[in-house]
């Protein structure tokens, strides 16, 4: 897997959306190099899970352009980056079939769906659930099944929109954890979160957007430590920005 | 998504399976005709009677389709039926004349009785004067039931509406009810809403849900019902079996067949009587 | 004639298993069941497709689709009658008043149900499970069997409910049928000839074995949705 090339690292240059004559986002450049994770922060309707989804390829932008080193994220035939939502979205089959669908999508033969479906399983402790409707699984358990999922793929980058936004504190912790060993595995995360204390554990870069504009891009300890605009400086503080 | 298309391949497969087992039973009855008929020899029960003989002696199946003679006539038009059995002396005729049919013969004939509820509110019970008997009806306004479905029997009764010298056009109203069914309908209708209506014999004789109705006149020559049958023009619809038709038609009105005809009994009495050899008929 | 009589009469046919009854029974299945086949087979995809697919007129079409749940069956008869009819566009097969033009029929009866309920069933699935479907690659077409699949016991109720028209309705098979003895006679056109005759016990003889079918059918599309809630949430 490593032996592939890169499709890193991602360019994006003076990206911009709009919707119903509003723009969502503006002017968003910067580039994503392989490293650990980078946190995505701003406030409600700041853009971020918009950012996500260019980047991801879910959505067409409407100015500037989202470039990786691979034509489209593409590398040895295969989509070298994965997506988990902030509602995980589960289908109607048991764990295990969640799994192999993704995987029978990607074009993997049924051999190595089924050996990569068995690493899932035992990598993120759902084996007891294999069998199980994966939708009768709690909350944690299937955002912990759409990240498993996201990782049967191989993905070189793994975007995360608000992945701990409906967990209680158990679920969260197990996910962060789980994001930092991704991290360590050399799977490059892009995630927003509303939580500063899990921006903290997790950054070692942060986006800051505010409405629609990448306000600040910065190392996580300088940006905690000394944000350096007012809106940045704001947020911190809890401030409501508007 | 194998599981998907495992579904999909089954639901091609049964699709496969249920048109193949059409086909086949198509295939297996190989010698048959279509017959376009009246609802009156399918109701009388003539046809379970003579088919079957029919079948044994030369292989064919006869598949009837019974519809008013109205429609019988044009389900032979439009060539989806290869012989026409209908009653409706004066259709049939323009039917051959139109180039439709090759030929009319006549089978056999049954009569028509007014059937009438035991209370007989027109007071005509026992008479053999259908027209008498029509006049008092319109006169008394009593429910009467109309075919209306240009039917053989419909086309009788308006024929003797007009016999007794009355104008529906003018005289109608409520009390006239057009029910555009069939004859098995009409009876329940009329046992329904205790009204008088025009029946075929056998029909009636074979019918069970009588009820309260009961015959009312009978053996009047003006209700006698003529049968005709003709086998439909190959010239017109060159795909009509004109050759196993013909065997039919020729069965009917032969020895056998005639013999047949008249052998159909129902509680002991005989609803239709050979007449294939009577001229004009 | 009374209602014990009726029932009787029904319960012998069924305990004796009466050839004619017993034939009569089986070909009803066989065409309703073929047509409900053919209908999934075609209106399955198409309403996934409808579903999932945005074009100018698409509202139009799908209005359109709905109403025509509620074609009335003679119309649909009379719409094949005038196709097979040997003076039809399509008279050179001899298909008319054959088993084979008593299926079409009710397949045209049932394809609108399917494809109006696949069609709203495959959207709102679509709906939630769009982007994800999206992320690992499966747009447009390549998303439709995932879609039907995950739909599926919603799906199995659409298509017990166009059986149930089908198997119900008397008026299309009549007219393309003919209600031809041992050939294409079905419960229904037997119940139509048995009243008209006036043996009413006959006929509803025949007519509580429909209701049992009918009822049995109903007990499927209940169960299949309880296990379906259960198991897919």
């Amino acid at each position: 897997m490593r032996a592939d090339p890169s499709i890193l690292p991602l360019v994006v240059e003076g990206l911009g959306f709009e919707a119903d004559g509003r723009a969502l986002l503006a002017d968003v450049g910067f580039t994503l190099r392989r490293g650990r994770p980078t946190v995505v922060l701003g406030p409600n309707g700041a853009g971020k899970s918009l950012l996500l989804r260019l980047c991801h390829g879910l959505i067409a932008p409407g100015t500037g352009a989202v470039r990786w080193a691979a034509d489209e994220g593409v590398a040895a035939g295969r989509k070298r980056h994965a997506m988990v939502f902030q509602k995980p979205v589960i289908l109607r089959r048991s764990v295990r079939a969640n799994l192999d669908h993704a995987l029978s999508a990607a074009g993997t033969d049924s051999a190595g769906r089924a050996e990569r479906t068995a690493a899932a399983l035992v990598r993120f402790g759902l084996t007891a659930l294999a069998d199980a409707p994966a939708r009768r699984l709690s909350g944690g358990e299937q955002q912990r099944l759409a990240i498993a999922r996201a990782w049967a793929l191989g993905p070189e980058v793994l975007f995360m929109d608000e992945p701990c936004a409906n967990l209680d504190p158990g679920s969260t912790a197990r996910i962060e954890s789980l994001v930092s060993d991704l991290a360590s595995e050399g799977v490059t995360v892009v995630m927003t979160t509303h939580d500063l204390g899990q921006a903290r554990r997790l950054a070692e870069r942060v986006l800051f957007l505010d409405k629609g504009r990448l306000v600040e891009d910065a190392p996580a300890d300088r940006f905690f430590d000394a944000p350096e605009t007012p809106q940045a400086a704001a947020f911190l503080r809890g401030d409501l920005l508007w | 998504m194998s599981s998907t298309r495992r579904l999909f391949i089954a639901a091609a497969l049964g699709l496969g399976l249920g048109f193949a087992s059409s086909a086949h039973a198509q295939g297996a009855a190989e010698r048959f005709i279509t017959v376009s008929s009246t609802t009156s020899t399918q109701d009388s029960g003539l046809f379970g009677h003579l088919l079957p003989l029919f079948k044994a002696k030369t292989g064919i199946d006869v598949r009837v389709v019974s519809q008013g003679t109205g429609q019988a006539l044009d389900t032979g038009r439009r060539g989806d039926a290869d012989v026409v059995f209908v009653h409706a002396r004066a259709q049939e005729l323009k039917f051959v004349e139109d180039g439709f049919g090759v030929e009319r013969k006549a089978v056999m004939y049954n009569d028509f009785v007014l059937i009438g509820p035991k209370s007989d509110p027109a007071g005509i019970k026992g008479s053999a004067d259908i027209a008498a008997a029509l006049k008092a009806i319109a006169a008394k306004q009593a429910p009467f039931v109309s075919r209306g479905d240009r039917s053989g029997t419909h086309s009788a009764e308006l024929a003797l509406w007009k016999g007794a010298d009355l104008d529906l056009e003018k005289i109608r109203g409520s009390w006239y009810r057009e029910i555009g069914q069939g004859m098995g309908a009409a009876l329940n209708t009329a046992g329904g809403m205790n009204g008088y209506v025009l029946s075929d014999r056998g029909t009636w004789l074979s019918f069970k849900n009588r009820g309260e109705l009961d015959i009312v006149v009978e053996g009047d020559r003006r209700l006698f019902n003529q049968y005709g049958v003709m086998l439909v023009n190959p010239q017109k619809h060159p795909h009509v079996k004109a050759k196993d038709g013909q065997a039919f038609i020729d069965w009917l009105v032969g020895p056998e067949g005639q013999k047949a005809i008249a052998d159909y009994k129902i509680e002991g009495k005989q609803l239709f009587f050979p007449n294939a050899a009577q001229p004009g008929a | 004639m009374t209602v014990p009589d009726a029932f009787r009469e029904a319960a012998g046919l069924v305990v004796d298993l009466d050839p004619r009854f017993v034939g009569i029974v089986a070909l009803s299945l066989r065409v309703t069941l073929t047509a409900v086949l053919a209908a999934a087979a075609i209106g399955l995809p198409l309403g996934a497709l409808l579903g999932i697919s945005r074009f100018p007129g698409r509202s139009a079409v799908i209005v359109f689709v709905n109403a025509l749940m509620g074609l009335p069956p003679v119309v649909a008869g009379l719409m094949i009658f005038l196709l097979l009819s040997r003076s039809g566009p399509l008279g050179s097969w001899g298909m008319l008043f054959t088993p084979s033009a008593m299926i079409a029929a009710q397949t045209l009866l049932v394809l609108p149900i399917v494809i109006a309920l696949t069609r709203q069933t495959v959207e709102d699935l679509w709906g939630e499970y769009r982007e994800h479907l999206a992320s690992i690659g499966l747009t447009g077409l390549r998303a439709v069997p995932t879609l039907l699949w995950d739909a599926r016991f919603a799906l199995a109720t659409a298509l017990l409910a166009g059986f149930g028209r089908a198997s119900a309705e008397v008026g299309a098979v009549l007219i393309v049928g003919g209600n031809i003895a041992g050939y294409t006679r079905t419960m229904t056109t037997a119940i139509a000839l048995e009243t008209s005759k006036g043996d009413l016990a006959l006929a509803l003889g025949l007519g509580l074995v429909l209701v049992c079918l009918t009822l049995f059918v109903n007990a499927a599309a209940y169960g299949a949705s309880r296990l379906g809630a259960r198991y897919a949430g």
